[in-house]
């Protein structure tokens, strides 16, 4: 087989990832691009829904049956999978998702099958045989251009690089059973526990609102969720605010939290050290509420407020409110 | 508990000094060298295991020759010694190259836990915690938030995040853990600190006390390659509102809906 693989990652109740329906889209225009043929993998448990949901992007999905998924962690039983059928072909590139499953998927793949990885990338095109592969690094400052110096490679792509678009026509599904059983990894996942403050994963959101420092309490928290809530988006924040207690990790944004590249970030109460627009200036608009005009986010934002972060933030949400529809 | 910690130096993000050399790889004389910031906090988990059940923490790092001035700094949190691996071949190295190298040099360790951080703010590629687990076969439990290890049992729990919570993991030890920042804050290195660490000992090893082949690994047989950078698109001058609260808000919304980011009126 050769041409593009996009490996599906599947949630906890069986459904087919956001981000891998991005990367589908993504996958089937860079294929399309080269002239490639592009097919999907999906391995868990019961693969089927999620198989099927890939189909929607994709002419052929592979539907791999792996009992083992069922109480152990995705990435080293799909990576050991994955292998097996397809690490004899010298000619493919695979494109995962750039989360923390699709990076531990890249990275135990990559090990087994010696390819290298192009990781986060913002943007994929074809050219000479495979994939160019645009990033942004240190922090948004440099975007490179990198390529595969070997046939085969792994690419994990960040969110919100493109909108997912199902294809003219849904493509197949094909079961596929394997007679050779894995060796089992020794992890087990004893228990799932959602919590609701981590109900919409940061990385995806086309909107987010964030706290800083300024936001001075948890309480503070309460008016920034509010005005994500009111926008459609999710609540975001710097370290400052997550050391402090105010809110929890995973909202994190920066060098030690999320990546994140949304469509618009609404800063409170954040002055932009650059621990933290390391995670955020690739955003498409920045609006920043601050009190500082000389705050350094005021170098990067589109638009930034000077005032008090909760004088201006009740007056945003009744203006929102106000709005019809 | 034995504790291997893998620290990479990294430029210092802080510094604003981060750039590529004319060959497309990383300059490391750019910026001043600092302690990758995920690393420190799995340092910072592995110095509280030994203190609350006894052992000690063996640093490792594959880095440039003058990385011993780095790790000292992590010495001076308090790990017990460094285990540093340098060669010429391995300039140039990919992720490939890198989980080869800590697989092999973990060889000669004996070890409970292996604990890394979750991605390094130069590559920022996250993915060679898991490369070194699949070539040493160890379990691997990642993007931990919590590590609860029971020296009795033999076994560790982890909190791993998940998009909507966290799992709870549980391996047989030894085992490869990849460290997020929820688990703690790392502690300052105190004057004492600073001064033992002088005296540890960093074991300096090229590939050949590894045993690897330098004909499999570094930049001669780099996967991949930086063939072109460029400056993002500069951003369009910001536009400064000062007006009074309800006014300010009423521009921010007018400004948000002539963008399309919110619906239209």
């Amino acid at each position: 087989m050769a041409g593009i693989y996009v490996i599906g990652e599947v949630t906890a109740d069986g459904h087919l990832a956001n981000i891998s329906a991005e990367v589908a889209t993504l996958a089937r225009n860079v294929a399309a691009e080269g002239g490639q043929g592009v097919s999907g993998i999906v391995v868990a448990a019961d693969p089927q829904a999620a198989a099927e949901e890939l189909a929607r992007y994709l002419p052929r999905v592979l539907a791999v049956t792996e009992p083992a998924a069922a109480d152990r962690p995705w990435s080293m039983v799909a990576a050991e999978r994955i292998a097996h059928i397809v690490g004899d072909d010298v000619r493919e590139f695979e494109f995962v998702g750039a989360g923390p499953d699709g990076r531990d998927l890249a990275g135990a793949l990559s090990a087994l099958t010696g390819w290298g990885v192009l990781g986060n990338a913002v943007a994929v095109t074809w050219a000479d045989g495979s994939p160019v592969v645009e990033m942004s690094v240190f922090g948004g400052k440099l975007t490179t251009t990198s390529r595969f110096r070997t046939d085969a490679g792994i690419v994990t792509v960040r969110p919100n690089v493109v909108t997912a678009q199902p294809a003219d026509t849904a493509g197949t599904v094909e079961p596929y059973v394997s007679e050779e059983p894995l060796e089992q990894p020794t992890v087990k996942v004893v228990e799932r526990i959602s919590e609701a403050s981590a109900a919409a994963p940061i990385e995806e959101a086309k909107i987010i609102v964030a706290g800083g420092r300024g936001v001075g309490g948890a309480e503070g928290f309460v008016l920034v969720e509010e005005l994500a809530a009111a926008m459609g988006g999710v609540v975001g924040a710097t370290r400052a605010a997550v050391d402090s207690g105010w809110i929890p990790y995973s909202q994190q944004i920066g060098q030690t939290g999320k990546i994140v590249k949304p469509q618009l970030y609404f800063a409170l109460g954040i002055s932009g050290a650059i621990q933290h627009k390391v995670g955020m200036q690739t955003a498409g608009t920045i609006v920043a509420v601050n009190r500082d005009p000389d705050a350094p986010i005021a170098e990067f934002a589109d638009m930034v407020v000077v005032g008090d972060l909760f004088e201006v933030g009740r007056a945003v949400l009744a203006e929102l409110r106000s709005r019809p529809g | 508990m034995r504790i291997v910690v893998l620290v990479k130096p990294v430029p210092d993000p802080a510094s604003g000094a981060e750039r590529l050399g004319p060959d497309g790889r990383l300059e490391r004389a750019a910026a001043p060298a600092v302690v990758n910031g995920n690393d420190e906090y799995a340092l910072e988990a592995a110095l509280k295991f030994v203190e609350a059940h006894g052992g000690e923490v063996t640093l490792v790092s594959m880095a440039p020759a003058n990385a011993p001035e780095t790790m000292r700094k992590a010495l001076a949190m308090g790990a017990a010694s460094g285990v540093h691996v340098t060669d010429p071949t391995l300039e140039g190295s990919d992720t490939v190259s890198t989980a080869r190298v800590l697989a092999a040099a973990l060889d000669g360790l004996e070890f409970d836990l292996v604990l890394a951080g979750v991605d390094t703010s130069d590559g920022v590629s996250g993915v060679v915690p898991a490369g070194v687990a699949a070539l040493r076969r160890l379990p691997y439990l990642s993007y931990a938030a919590k590590i609860e290890p029971d020296p009795g049992a033999g076994t560790v729990r982890v909190h791993r995040i998940s998009a909507t919570g966290f799992d709870v993991l549980e391996a047989p030890m030894p085992a490869l853990i990849s460290c997020t920042q929820a688990l703690g804050e790392p502690r300052y290195p105190s004057l004492k600190g600073i001064m033992a660490a002088r005296s540890r000992a960093i074991d300096t090893r090229a590939l050949g006390d590894l045993h690897v082949d330098g004909a499999d690994v570094g930049g001669a047989v780099t996967t991949t390659a930086v063939v072109g950078s460029r400056p993002p698109e500069a951003r369009a001058a910001t536009r400064v509102v000062r007006e009074a609260p309800e006014e300010a808000a009423r521009q921010l919304v007018a400004f948000l809906a002539e963008r399309r980011l919110i619906g239209a009126r």
